[in-house]
């Protein structure tokens, strides 16, 4: 083992041997952050859903746009990481894992929103198809059930693919504990949790090709889920919501704010816990590159849905269209237009904005901008009726406020505690690729301690 | 096959709002108070909507009774993720609140907007509980309720045609809102029963349906365009 490949694995393994005090805090911050969201839910089911500014005819607000939001975010890691593995672009590796943790965590926290939006929450078990004695059934016509499978699919999809490839690493781990001290709790934890990986030819060749199984299938689930997320929307016939490129647009601004979020977490990381050497400036110019790519398709889709509306003169969406342009809703919608078009253009466009701070920027004013965009969807056509009898408006209540705030600590939290648990960067892929280079012996000769 | 509707003159409508309150009582509908109602919170399964024609001073205030059309293809119906809105044998657009959990869905892609959602439960200080309709269930929080065509009227009216040992006549049941027209606009039978007065105007030149062209097959039909007030 060369010293200087030691020296680079040093942070990866900081966290995950002894307790950061940093780490710790930061962990707590994030905690109580998250905190809001369980105190508001708490509070508005003891009080009733009307604790919301929802009304009529804005029946969908907030929850439904952090619904939709968090589910786009959750493209980040399962589709670039499976992309990235099935076209062997060998500067994946050291992204893959964190990729892939953001999507199991922002795909949990999508998940919730649609129980919080429900009027009694505590019937959600309806919707599944339970045996019964009255035969009653889930009505699977409707999107909504679609949706639950969709995303139950997906989040078992998810994890399975998170930590299918973390078994080396917690292999590595567990040795690393049991050599210090084979009765401590982490000796014990990892133990079980690599569950009896050992390094052998057959075990490394069942996982890769279990990993390039799962590489393959998760993209068309990944897919299937944002569709079937816009399809709620598209198969109803409100106007600007009946829309046939819902499906692919949803899809592609899942994957554009996927990759927003991805950037800031990098960014993050390398800053947080020194994984310069990983999260190399070549990664975040390829990321970048990835990035504009969907900024531009991003922006045609937008410019497409918008001119054949606005070309198709129909009043009811007129209505809408007009609200968004030049009405009430302007000056998010230019806001947006900033955000998601002209800023990443301008920026990513040059390779000094490519460099890893830039890219991060981008990446936040890219996430402002896509909540933005289904906000605007969300509630730019309910809150204009075809009946205009009973046009409405919407201000969100502070329980609606405090959901989405404790939404993102509660993201913070769950990915500070995984930090915590597993290296966040792919110790063997790494070393895999090196190899790959010529540069070492192969990675599954040194995975293991104990040969016995 | 029976299947009810509805036909509703607007040239006799006066827009003096007996059937929203008839309905308001017969209903078990909560009134939700000043500040919910201006949040958009206000509960009418059955609405006046008011518009003008013509310019001033030739103008004319025209009144539109509002309430679920009873669609024959209800676009409410498929996106519920819990059949809790389902269409009946005898073409009504049934809510069943016990299976209701509230996603609103059914709201978001109604056309005509009358669905009323129970952001909170009603509330009927005493002694106004003891006015509280025994054949209606009295709706929890959470759950989304519009306009039943007075279904409790339409059973009795069944069942007590039933003990006579006769069939449903035309004019045997009537809801609220129809019975309680000063001005005898709206009508409410049978629209497969040729003989009904409903099937008969519904034949008429100025029958029309709210928003036609999207095909939802309403029970409720508008008679409009007849002589000027």
């Amino acid at each position: 083992m060369t010293p200087g490949r030691m020296s680079r694995e040093v942070p990866l393994f900081r966290p995950l041997t002894s307790w950061r005090p940093k780490l710790i805090l930061g962990s707590l911050l994030a905690g109580a952050v998250a905190a809001l969201l369980f105190y508001s839910w708490g509070y508005q089911v003891r009080n009733d859903i009307g604790v919301t500014g929802l009304n009529r005819p804005v029946f969908w607000g907030f929850y439904i746009t952090n619904f939709v939001f968090w589910i786009g975010i959750s493209h980040a890691g399962t589709l670039i990481s499976a992309i990235l593995r099935v076209t062997s672009a060998e500067w994946r590796r050291p992204v893959t894992r964190c990729a892939e943790a953001i999507t199991v965590f922002a795909l949990s926290i999508g998940g919730l929103f649609p129980l919080i939006h429900l009027g009694r929450p505590w019937l959600f078990w309806f919707m599944i198809p339970l045996p019964n004695y009255r035969g009653l059934w889930p009505n699977f016509r409707s999107p909504l059930v679609w949706d639950m499978m969709a995303i139950g699919t997906y989040l078992t999809g998810s994890i399975l693919y998170l930590l299918l490839p973390m078994l080396p690493d917690l292999a590595i781990l567990r040795d690393r504990h049991i050599a210090d001290n084979p009765n401590s709790a982490r000796a014990r934890i990892y133990r079980f949790l690599a569950l009896g990986w050992r390094g052998t030819a057959q075990q490394w060749h069942s996982l890769e090709s279990g990993i390039r199984a799962l590489a393959v299938i998760i993209i068309p689930v990944a897919v299937s889920v944002h569709t079937i997320v816009s399809w709620d929307f598209s198969m109803t016939r409100q106007p600007m919501w009946h829309s046939t490129i819902f499906g692919p647009y949803f899809v592609v601004g899942a994957i554009y704010s996927g990759i927003a979020v991805l950037m800031v977490a990098m960014y993050l990381l390398r800053r947080g816990m020194g994984l310069e050497s990983y999260l190399n400036d070549k990664i975040f110019n390829n990321l970048g590159l990835l990035f504009l790519t969907f900024t531009l398709i991003w922006s045609y889709f937008t410019f497409a849905e918008h001119l054949t509306v606005w070309y198709g003169n129909e009043p009811s969406e007129m209505a809408v269209f007009t609200e968004r342009i030049s009405g009430q809703y302007a000056w998010v919608f230019w806001a947006m237009i900033l955000l998601n078009v002209a800023l990443p253009m301008l920026v990513l466009s040059f390779p000094l904005g490519r460099k890893p701070f830039f890219t991060a920027i981008v990446g936040v004013g890219v996430l402002i901008g896509m909540w933005i965009e289904r906000f605007l969807i969300v509630v730019g056509t309910l809150s204009l009726p075809r009946l205009d009898f009973t046009v409405g408006t919407y201000q969100p209540s502070w329980t609606e406020l405090g959901i989405l705030v404790g939404s993102f600590g509660l993201f913070v939290l769950l990915y500070l505690i995984f930090v915590q648990i597993a290296p966040i960067v792919s110790i063997w892929e790494v070393r895999e690729g090196e190899h790959h280079l010529g540069q070492v012996r192969p990675a599954s000769e040194h995975l293991t301690v104990e040969t016995t | 096959m029976t299947r009810w509707g509805m036909v509703i003159d607007t040239d006799r409508c006066t827009g003096c709002g007996a059937c929203v309150v008839a309905c308001h009582a017969e209903n078990n509908i909560q009134t939700v108070g000043e500040e919910e109602a201006r949040n958009g919170r206000a509960m009418h399964w059955l609405r006046i909507e008011r518009h003008y024609e013509g310019e001033f001073p030739d103008i004319q205030v025209r009144f539109l009774p509002v309430l679920c059309q009873q669609c024959g293809s209800a676009p409410c119906e498929p996106v519920c993720p819990v059949y809790a809105t389902y269409r009946t044998p005898e073409g009504l657009n049934a809510m069943v609140y016990s299976r209701c959990i509230g996603t609103r869905y059914c709201a978001n892609n109604c056309p005509y907007t009358v669905r009323f959602f129970n952001w909170h439960a009603g509330e009927w200080p005493k002694p106004l509980d003891r006015q509280l309709n025994p054949d209606v269930s009295v709706r929890p929080a959470g759950v989304m309720e519009k306009c039943t065509f007075c279904v409790q009227r339409i059973q009795e009216g069944q069942d007590r045609a039933k003990d006579e040992s006769r069939q449903v006549t035309d004019g045997d049941i009537k809801t609220a809102c129809s019975q309680s027209c000063p001005a005898r606009a709206i009508t409410f039978g049978d629209l497969e029963n040729s003989e009904s007065r409903v099937a008969q105007m519904a034949k008429s030149a100025r029958a029309s349906h709210l928003l036609e062209d999207l095909g939802t097959d309403p029970s409720v039909i508008y008679l409009q365009g007849g002589e000027e007030h």
